[in-house]
């Protein structure tokens, strides 16, 4: 039954490039109305899986389904998807209206229903009244936007969006995430969405597709990932953490930063080398005499929400984010509550089951 | 044959003045700066400008508006409309109604145009698709068959033309091997058809390399994106690919019409005397008449027509990418 929810089906997916491995095996599902990112590094293959699904690229080898039926041997042309590009490929000789009405035209639409949608879309993108403007005259958020609506107009199953905010600045950036994310609300499109911006992924994704040189790492959603990194690489990708080589003593307690924490993880066996993660904002500063640990304050650093300190025990560095300030120098101790200590086995072992759409 | 060139005292005047005001504002740029302006690397360009383009364009001027004698007159471009209005003035008013409008002139530089706008069309027609072949990425042939484009342009341009004719002519080759497999040798040129044939020819590269340009820098994604809109390769093809590259087109006529409507020795060569184009109107009004004032007029008259046909062309490409060389 969960099978027939399945809106695309990548199955196996592999690439290659005369002969260098692109994408390697990928198996990956998306649901209907879901707001799905591939997240990764530049060159980890997520812009490939975009174009695949597009259809501007072909896999050498693997089934990608849609609906159930394979599409691999349909067209772009003839697929029900649309695509936010990169640098928004406007066309330069339509003016807005015409940019925008591309798709309807030609499917034959009547003038009056074009018009009509085409006015919609506008409104929907806060840009009435533009109609009639150049599309060089634009500026990057509002030609972003003529891009978002030319390809929302067409009712796209799938809208597929690669990097559509990286040209943006910062502010713009954040206003179009909340309005891509409501949109997508509002209009229940299925959102694939390509970026290497973890913050973004983690803002809008309903699931989060972390991958690696052609691999998937880790598939679920923002609060898991985030919280349940599958490996260090995942952890040090999305947000920032404190990453060290431990040793898993047993059960529920693990050796690193040269003492022992008690953890709630188990299941690893005794004595086997794991990687250690802990977020700076779960590393409470308390006194000297109660902390685990016992360092001294290199640097502090005033981020608007919170100060960044860098505190050295020993021969280990931490990162500690906390909203109370200790002067530089100052002696401090440092705890960690169990349940804040993430035990992963380390990266050159990666967990086969991590590559499972897990929910 | 020698021409006697005498200008009137304001003719040099005029000279004098241009040379004074230039030498004047390279010193001016001088001085202002305490050092060489970027300005004076233009120098040696502009004094050529000056010499061989500025002044000539003055003198034909002056002589399309002159008689020999050097007294304003309209009676050149009086023969341009009728060719028959020396005759008419000798033999008096009487007679000269019974005269007609010579039309030789206007003729020639009807069919003039007429060749030049088939050559155009023709080339465009050819040149498009080897242009769009050459630009696809996929073809890894293009780039060769942009080297094919160039070499024949490395060989001069008459002899080009005569190649073509010891290919053309009644003992050349085309009709020695009709001949070899037993058909009757048919005449291939001195007719319009053959000039045509030459001017394409030598004008297609013009045609092919602008289009070419233009089409090889359109943005990929562009085309992916007609294509994810619902465009099949046909349909991106006449919707995004060839309204990105009208500006590539533009030049390309005007690099083709330009030349074709002023050719002259093609015909000659492959026309026989049969056809005559405006170019060789002017060429014999200069050197077999020697009637400098006449050629001068024709010349004028060719000038304005270009000037018109690149401001109309200007029209069609309001962006003016194209505009490089109008």
């Amino acid at each position: 039954m969960i099978e027939q929810e399945h809106l695309i089906d990548l199955q196996h997916i592999s690439k290659d490039y005369d002969g260098v491995t692109v994408l390697d095996d990928i198996n990956l599902y998306i649901r209907k109305k879901e707001f799905v990112t591939l997240l990764g590094p530049s060159g980890c293959g997520k812009t490939t899986t975009l174009r695949i699904i597009a259809g501007f690229e072909t896999p050498s080898s693997g089934k990608l389904l849609f609906e159930g039926k394979d599409i691999l041997d349909i067209p772009p042309y003839k697929r029900r998807v649309n695509t936010v590009f990169q640098k928004y490929a406007l066309f330069p000789h339509l003016n807005v209206f015409d940019n925008i009405a591309f798709g309807l035209k030609l499917k034959k639409m009547p003038k009056d229903e074009i018009k009509r949608r085409v006015q919609s879309m506008l409104e929907l993108v806060n840009l009435t009244g533009y109609e009639k403007r150049h599309v060089d005259a634009l500026s990057g958020g509002q030609q972003q936007r003529i891009a978002i609506a030319r390809s929302l107009v067409n009712e796209p199953e799938v809208l597929l969006l690669d990097e559509p905010l990286g040209a943006l600045d910062l502010k713009l950036r954040k206003e179009m995430q909340l309005e891509l994310k409501s949109m997508q609300q509002r209009l229940g499109i299925t959102f694939l969405y390509v970026t290497h911006d973890q913050e973004e992924a983690l803002t809008m994704s309903d699931t989060i597709v972390v991958m690696r040189d052609g691999h998937i790492l880790q598939i679920g959603d923002p609060k898991h990932i985030y919280d349940e990194p599958a490996n260090a690489f995942v952890a040090d990708f999305i947000g920032e953490s404190n990453i060290f080589r431990g040793t898993m003593v047993r059960d529920e307690l693990v050796a690193f930063a040269g003492r022992e924490f008690p953890c709630v993880d188990f299941g690893f066996g005794e004595n086997v080398p794991v990687d250690v993660v802990v977020r700076p904002e779960d590393i409470t500063v308390v006194g000297e005499d109660v902390g685990q640990l016992v360092g001294t304050i290199r640097s502090v650093l005033f981020k608007g929400v919170h100060y960044e300190m860098i505190i050295d025990c020993g021969e280990f560095t931490f990162k500690v984010h906390s909203t109370s300030m200790q002067p530089q120098g100052s002696r401090v101790g440092l705890s960690i509550v169990p349940f804040n200590i993430h035990i992963m086995r380390p990266m050159d072992t990666p967990k086969r089951e991590a590559a499972e759409h897990a929910v | 044959m020698r021409y006697n060139v005498s200008l009137p005292w304001w003719a040099y005047a005029v000279m004098g003045l241009g040379l004074a005001v230039f030498i004047a504002l390279v010193g001016l740029s001088i001085r202002r700066n305490h050092g060489i302006k970027r300005s004076l690397f233009s120098a040696p360009y502009t004094m050529w400008m000056i010499l061989f383009t500025i002044l000539p364009c003055i003198l034909i001027a002056y002589y399309a508006f002159t008689d020999t004698a050097g007294n304003f007159t309209l009676d050149n471009f009086r023969t341009f409309w009728d060719s028959n209005s020396e005759m008419k003035k000798l033999v008096g008013e009487e007679y000269a109604a019974s005269i007609p409008r010579g039309t030789v002139n206007v003729d020639t530089l009807v069919y003039s145009l007429w060749m030049a706008f088939l050559c155009t069309v023709i080339s465009l027609l050819l040149g498009y698709p080897a242009a769009l072949f050459m630009a696809d990425r996929q073809m890894k042939l293009g780039a060769s068959i942009v080297v094919l484009f160039v070499i024949p342009m490395w060989m001069n341009f008459l002899l080009r033309t005569i190649a073509w004719m010891s290919l053309l002519e009644d003992n050349g080759l085309i009709n020695m091997m009709l001949k070899a497999m037993g058909f009757k040798s048919v005449r291939l040129m001195y007719n319009s058809g053959a000039v045509l044939l030459g001017m394409v020819y030598n004008y297609l590269p013009f045609m092919v390399f602008p289009i070419y340009t233009s089409l090889s820098k359109q943005n990929p994604s562009l085309h992916e994106a007609a294509a994810d809109l619902g465009c099949s390769p046909m349909r991106t093809l006449t919707k995004v690919t060839m309204p990105l590259s009208l500006p590539g087109v533009i030049s390309g006529i005007t690099m083709v019409f330009m030349p074709s409507v002023t050719t002259f020795f093609i015909p000659r060569v492959l026309g026989g005397g049969n056809t005559m184009m405006f170019g060789d109107l002017i060429e014999s009004k200069f050197l077999t008449e020697g009637n400098w004032n006449g050629g001068s007029a024709l010349s004028l008259i060719m000038m304005l027509l270009i000037l018109i046909s690149l401001s109309i062309l200007r029209k069609a490409d309001p962006n003016g990418e194209g505009s490089g060389i109008v």
